[in-house]
């Protein structure tokens, strides 16, 4: 019993963790995101409280991978804004009450910033790689996490399926082509970051990443260059307030996301911003052949068609890639 | 004490069980056995049981070694063995990395292959072999050996008819332990296995990945059978072995 | 001969490969640009509160285990009752669970849905994702190890002492203070150094559990893992020396005691 007060003591003196149930209101504000913009927000969160809405704003921090982020969340990891890599990560959260559903009901349709799916190559591009046929050529190694376990990583091989269809292959060959591509994967990763990882740290040829994750390691001076396939997915990244939070001061946090200043922060850590206005064309060039997620019928529709766990299309070619090398 | 251990380990294993019957035993059944999870649950199995054999021999010989052998630093050594015990596992798992993956100084590049998970299941399950057979080898009587040695036998004989069979016990329970923690290990591992699902997933990374897939239920599932699994390995040797609280 | 420095090399040789070396590289990176540029790495706020972070859990975590450690096995030793295989095997159980099943569990019992969901967020308490919900990690991981080093002593001592001391009027209390305390020191100290450095080390249960909140729910594990990932090698480096260090110091420690304990 003593034990136990002189612990609470202890606590209570060392005063970090054990944080309330989310806000409530005041000046604090929890923002629980995805890993990649952590520098970007590092930056964004100062200039938001020179603003007159973000004076004496005090902010907590979470920073994950973005299914794990919004599984915290559901679990009651305290939040006010979420900022997520993906779409569904959201949509969870919705559905598990703690996001209103008209979270993306106004005009940017809750994207706060853009990106593309690109090839992360060596510096210098020593193996020439340019398009989606170089991937599955013999012999070249591919890096792309693991779609199973890091939703990032459904980007990827969505940007994959959906470039073949726009090169007017049909669907039956976007699948060949989405085994081929998987036969040459060499390690994936449980998420996009560690894939960027095992890349720098020397393997693979060709690591499939964003154009934001790209930059960032190239402005970690990161060897590695960056190719734009002229077929690729629009990469959006969706930032929602959660209801019982501090509502009001998230929405305010959120409308300054998508200001002038915060999208010129955005940008200079290597996204693109959803006012066409503010997207410099010259080092975000817009490829011929770019599509989203809806090209598909939404997220929901892909879940279901390729990753569902039983037959799902991308479980069945893992699943018959693991046994056909096996038997080999 | 009840009470205590409810909370802290009754009720949260507890509620893995309860979830993973939230599909009902058909549920449970379909997640256990599908394609992926088999293939997983048998790659951890595979590279265990690899791990203990490789830890029998090796831990055996070290301890023989620190015991039975005696040069400059033989404490150091001795005092090392602990290391990895200590030491957290992403950490090994970086150090092994940076050591034997892509970069590596000395030019062996085994990481994100099958032997890569061995690689690491060998660096965290090293103590517990040693430790076992350390001091059953210190208080052997050495007369038998004598005698078996004056009345002209090999040592190897020696070894295989006198030494051996005394250590047996010990070198099993270091084994068990060893393989309880090998089925389990995540944070060395998945730096660098390469987590390729039907070829270098664990089991535990494979459960991680459930999760992520938020088919909890289905996690939960694997995690009680891999449960039961450690936890049949540690029975048997509970009552082949003496159990550690009683005579 | 040959055969003796035959298995000296293999085991030597193995050892190397497998454990010097490999710890070795995390120094030798941890220092390559100079004591400076590391001590500078592992000073920042953000490491300085995962190291106190850390050492709070060890704090919390190791007494408790003791004394629960210290009960649990004068209840196995001392006490006849039905059941004991069972309490041995509930207590062997943190040995046989994977770090990613037990922050699962956590979640499923103490978080927003799980089974105290409602009833601790009704209190405004909050258990995952705060350190209170790394502590209960911390705690059952480390569970077995006092309990597994003091009860062998136990049975060793005997019980000759405690009842002659009973004979002659002291209380229980005394007995147990007097007596049976400082028979068992050693394998209570050994046990305490094996469970701190346990609770150390712990990355993958405490992950899931810790909500990764900048500056206060990291502890030095999870400091490792996020400056690897944003590329900050120094830091990582330099805050895996610190935790080297640690565990160099614990297995000191250890081999001190265990030449004490006569092992």
């Amino acid at each position: 019993m003593l034990l136990a007060a002189a612990i609470t003591a202890l606590l209570a003196a060392a005063g970090c963790g054990s944080s309330s149930s989310s806000g409530g209101g005041g000046n604090k504000l929890s923002l629980v995101a995805y890993s990649t913009p952590q520098e970007a927000y590092e930056a964004i969160i100062p200039a938001f409280q020179k603003t007159s809405a973000g004076r004496g704003v005090k902010f907590t921090q979470s920073y994950g991978a973005s299914g794990d982020q919004s599984r915290a969340v559901a679990a009651g990891l305290p939040a006010d804004v979420v900022a997520l890599s993906l779409e569904p990560d959201v949509t969870k959260l919705v559905e598990g009450g703690l996001v209103s559903p008209d979270w993306n009901k106004d005009k940017w349709h809750g994207f706060v910033t853009n990106s593309a799916a690109v090839f992360a190559v060596r510096k210098g591009n020593p193996k020439n790689i340019r398009t989606w046929d170089d991937l599955v050529k013999p012999g070249v190694q591919v890096v792309t996490p693991n779609p199973f376990s890091s939703g990032g990583a459904k980007w990827n091989i969505m940007a994959a399926y959906g470039a073949q269809l726009e090169q007017g292959k049909s669907p039956a060959q976007a699948q060949a082509f989405l085994r081929a591509l998987l036969k040459n994967t060499v390690v994936q990763d449980k998420s996009a970051r560690d894939a960027l990882q095992t890349f720098t740290s020397g393997k693979g040829d060709v690591l499939i990443s964003y154009e934001n994750e790209a930059i960032t390691a190239q402005q970690k001076d990161q060897a590695l260059d960056y190719v734009i396939p002229d077929q690729t997915i629009l990469i959006q990244n969706p930032v929602a307030a959660v209801k019982n939070g501090n509502v009001d001061k998230a929405k305010a946090f959120i409308a300054f996301l998508h200001s002038a200043n915060a999208q010129k922060i955005y940008a200079s850590h290597g996204y693109r911003s959803t006012d066409p206005a503010l997207v410099d064309k010259r080092k975000y060039p817009t490829p011929p052949g770019l599509f989203t997620i809806d090209k598909f019928g939404g997220w929901g529709a892909v879940n279901d068609k390729f990753f569902d766990p039983q037959n799902g299309i991308v479980t069945k070619i893992e699943q018959g890639l693991g046994v056909s090398t096996a038997k080999g | 004490m009840i009470l205590w251990l409810s909370v802290i380990v009754l009720l949260p294993l507890a509620a893995v069980v309860v979830k993973s019957t939230d599909g009902g035993l058909a549920g449970f059944w379909d997640a256990v056995t599908s394609p992926q999870s088999v293939a997983a649950i048998k790659f951890t199995l595979l590279t265990s049981f690899v791990v203990v054999v490789i830890n029998a021999v090796m831990g055996t010989v070290i301890a023989w070694v620190l015991v039975r052998d005696d040069f400059a630093g033989r404490r150091f050594v001795s005092a090392l063995i602990d290391l990895p015990f200590a030491l957290p596992t992403i950490v090994a798992g970086l150090t092994l990395l940076a050591l034997y993956g892509p970069r590596s100084p000395i030019g062996v590049n085994v990481a994100f292959t099958k032997a890569a998970v061995v690689l690491a299941l060998l660096f965290v399950t090293l103590p517990f072999v040693v430790r076992a057979v350390q001091p059953v080898l210190m208080e052997l009587d050495r007369e038998m050996e004598e005698a078996a040695a004056s009345l002209g036998a090999r040592p190897l004989t020696i070894f295989r008819q006198i030494i051996l069979p005394n250590l047996q016990p010990a070198i099993v329970a270091g084994c068990s332990l060893g393989f309880a923690r090998a089925l389990g290990e995540f944070g060395s591992v998945v730096l660098i296995s390469g987590n390729i699902p039907f070829k270098t997933e664990v089991a535990s990374v494979f459960i991680f990945s459930q999760i992520g897939n938020d088919n909890v239920t289905g996690a939960a599932a694997v995690s009680v059978v891999l449960l039961a699994l450690s936890m049949v390995v540690l029975a048997l040797v509970a009552r082949l072995g003496r159990s550690w609280y009683d005579g | 001969m040959t055969a003796r420095l035959g298995l000296r090399a293999t085991a030597l040789g193995y050892l190397t490969l497998l454990l010097v070396v490999p710890v070795g590289m995390v120094f030798w990176r941890a220092f390559e640009h100079g004591f400076g540029a590391a001590w500078n790495a592992v000073t920042t706020p953000d490491a300085l509160h995962a190291l106190q972070l850390t050492l709070l859990m060890v704090a919390v975590a190791v007494p408790l285990n003791t004394v629960f450690g210290i009960a649990a096995a004068l209840l196995l030793v001392r006490r006849r009752f039905r059941g004991k295989p069972i309490l041995e095997a509930i207590i062997d159980l943190p040995f046989a669970v994977s770090p990613v099943v037990v922050g699962l569990a956590l979640v499923l019992v103490y978080g927003r849905v799980g089974w105290f969901g409602n009833w601790l967020s009704e209190h405004g308490i909050q258990v995952i994702f705060s350190t209170w919900g790394m502590i209960l990690a911390t705690i059952f991981i480390t569970l077995p190890f006092v309990v597994r080093e003091v009860a062998p002593v136990l049975r060793e001592i005997g019980t000759e002492q405690e009842e002659a001391a009973r004979t002659l009027g002291a209380s229980p209390w005394q007995t147990f203070s007097r007596i049976t305390l400082p028979a068992i020191r050693w394998g209570v100290g050994y046990g305490v150094v094996l469970t701190t450095a346990r609770a150390i080390g712990e990355f993958g249960a405490v992950s899931v559990v810790s909500g990764h909140l900048v500056g206060q729910t990291e502890t030095l594990t999870l400091f490792v893992q996020d400056r690897f990932e944003r590329f900050d090698l120094a830091g990582a480096y330099a805050a895996s020396v610190v935790l080297a260090a640690i565990a160099l110091s614990t297995v000191a420690v250890m081999t001190l005691l265990q030449k004490r304990r006569g092992a």
